[in-house]
């Protein structure tokens, strides 16, 4: 297979994720499956992506693939212009699920990355207790959890527990944020607040972001760039650009050329529910 | 408010297990049992109160092994616990041995510990350690095992080394578990202490017992038995307590209550 900490060609240095002809399987050899078939995606430093499509059709992976959390079966991922595993980049992710761990504080879980990822670790212990705890402080206030920073997980309802989870995935300001379905289990109202509390946290932070989601508005929403995935086995089918002016409203979601998008991108994925339909 | 019915509470509790000791009080006097059979609860006491001075040494004795053997359980008990949970190979390779182990009555073992060691305060000791490995073990194994996946993999993306990850998520969140099996592994290591004691030893609670019930002398096997169900009692509090202390967190209903 390929060598370890194989460098990206240097034309593109400034392609921060690189996937080259991946393809994933699952299982083994007699019921093994393809998550995801050869798939090629650059991404540019500091865009927003958002990956829509079926339930089952490998977004999930992609993530995974670039968190470096899987390797791929066949392909080469270049993150940051190296193999991925090469060397660690502290990568920022947040799940449905906020999982903030509940024997700390609010603030203590959101300084959790402080904790592993270079150069914060090596003066975590000097600086817990002054220059970090403010800038969690300061994260905390934006996304409108001032206050809030020594209760307790479970004395926060869930739309304040996924605000520290973003907390969390950003308080290291990362070069990548993988976001799995974040705002899915929120209701309408929390979410569209959400929306644009992220969208302010990239601009400010500019950290290229991965998004999968289910909510056709949410990825029309945030993100510059979709990419419209078939069922399994994977691969991308369609990938558009989303050039709405920044910073987008909620009342952006309802001019015409927004509807029109979510409409072409819903029809795209009945379309591809259907061919899988057919195929069993 | 809240507090009187804490206390009543309390007093319920109390109220209890006094009846249930005066019934049996009642019950012996009424049918006439002789205190050969069954002594009764207040027979019990005195013959414990009197015979203390010479059974307190014993009592230490007893307490001393089962502490030493506790000790050296809890150690080997995590070990164990840390491996079989944090690694797939060694979790199915460990369980059925450790299943097929725990199932051995541990009377069994004892002849074979003294025929090793000798009768005395080491075969005590093992018998203790070995009774009271495998809640630990068990225990700390689910704990670290059902660390929840996407913690682990947010821990990963941000490059965390495997030890990283057992340090700041799997050994926290294990710690409830981990307490809820040493309060029933001390109480065990008891069983395990006084069994090796009635079998081979010439000091302890169990020698102490297998003495008094070859003599007849069944009030102070009695006084032995309760000493023996204080004692596994107050050691259930200590680490209660301890528990209470160390991961309040995983019962936040007392904890809301006190915010």
């Amino acid at each position: 297979m390929n060598q370890q900490g194989a460098v990206a060609p240097s034309s593109s240095r400034n392609r921060i994720v690189q996937l080259e002809d991946v393809r994933v399987r699952f299982g083994a050899d007699t019921d093994a499956f393809l998550a995801l078939d050869r798939t090629s995606l650059t991404v540019e430093a500091g865009d927003f992506v958002a990956m829509v499509g079926p339930s089952g059709c490998g977004k999930s992976t992609i993530l995974k693939l670039v968190a470096g959390l899987l390797r791929p079966s066949e392909g080469v991922v270049f993150v940051a212009g190296r193999e991925i595993g090469a060397e660690r980049i502290g990568i920022g992710m947040a799940f449905q699920n906020p999982t903030m761990l509940p024997w700390l504080s609010i603030r203590q879980n959101v300084m959790l990355p402080l904790k592993i990822v270079e150069p914060y670790s090596s003066t975590y212990r000097a600086h817990k207790n002054t220059l970090f705890r403010d800038r969690v402080e300061a994260l905390l206030e934006k996304v409108g959890l001032g206050g809030f920073g020594d209760h307790r997980p479970w004395q926060l309802s869930g739309g304040m527990l996924q605000r520290a989870n973003l907390c969390r995935a950003l308080i290291h300001e990362p070069k990548l944020l993988m976001l799995d379905e974040p705002f899915g289990a929120l209701d309408q109202f929390t979410r569209e607040e959400l929306w644009s509390i992220l969208q302010d946290l990239w601009i400010d932070q500019r950290p290229t972001v991965f998004l999968v989601t289910h909510d056709l508005r949410e990825a029309a929403f945030l993100a510059n760039r979709i990419l419209v995935m078939s069922s399994r086995p994977g691969r991308v089918t369609e990938d558009r650009k989303v050039d709405f002016a920044r910073p987008r409203t909620i009342d952006t979601t309802y001019e015409k050329e927004f509807t029109d998008l979510t409409h072409g991108l819903r029809s795209l994925i009945v379309a591809a529910k259907q061919k899988e339909k057919v195929k069993s | 408010m809240k507090l009187s019915a804490k206390v009543r509470e309390q007093i319920s509790s109390v109220t209890l297990i006094a009846s249930l000791f005066a019934a049996w009080e009642a019950a012996c006097l009424i049918f006439n049992v002789s205190p050969i059979v069954l002594p009764r609860p207040s027979q019990i006491i005195t013959t414990l109160v009197l015979q203390l001075p010479a059974l307190w040494p014993h009592i230490l004795q007893t307490l001393v092994t089962t502490m030493i053997g506790f000790g050296i359980g809890m150690v080997i008990g995590v070990l164990l616990g840390v491996m079989v949970g944090v690694s797939r190979a060694a979790y199915n390779a460990a369980y059925p041995l450790l299943v097929g182990f725990s199932s051995i009555p541990k009377v069994a073992v004892v002849p074979i510990f003294v025929l090793w060691f000798g009768s005395g305060t080491v075969p005590a000791i093992l018998t203790a350690m070995t009774t009271c490995i495998f809640p630990i073990v068990v225990n700390v194994a689910t704990g670290l095992a059902t660390t929840e996946p996407e913690m682990e993999d947010v821990l990963k993306a941000l490059g965390a080394s495997r030890w990283q990850v057992l340090w700041n998520v799997g050994l926290p969140r294990t710690m409830p578990y981990f307490f809820a099996s040493l309060k029933i592994a001390v109480t065990l290591a008891f069983v395990g202490t006084v069994l090796s004691e009635t079998v081979a030893a010439n000091r302890g609670i169990g020698t102490v017992m297998m003495m008094a019930s070859a003599s007849f002398d069944v009030p102070l096997a009695f006084a032995g038995l309760f000493a023996l169900a204080l004692l596994g009692i107050l050691l259930y509090v200590v680490f209660a307590l301890i528990e209470q202390r160390i991961c309040g967190w995983a019962n936040r209903k007392n904890e809301f209550a006190m915010a």
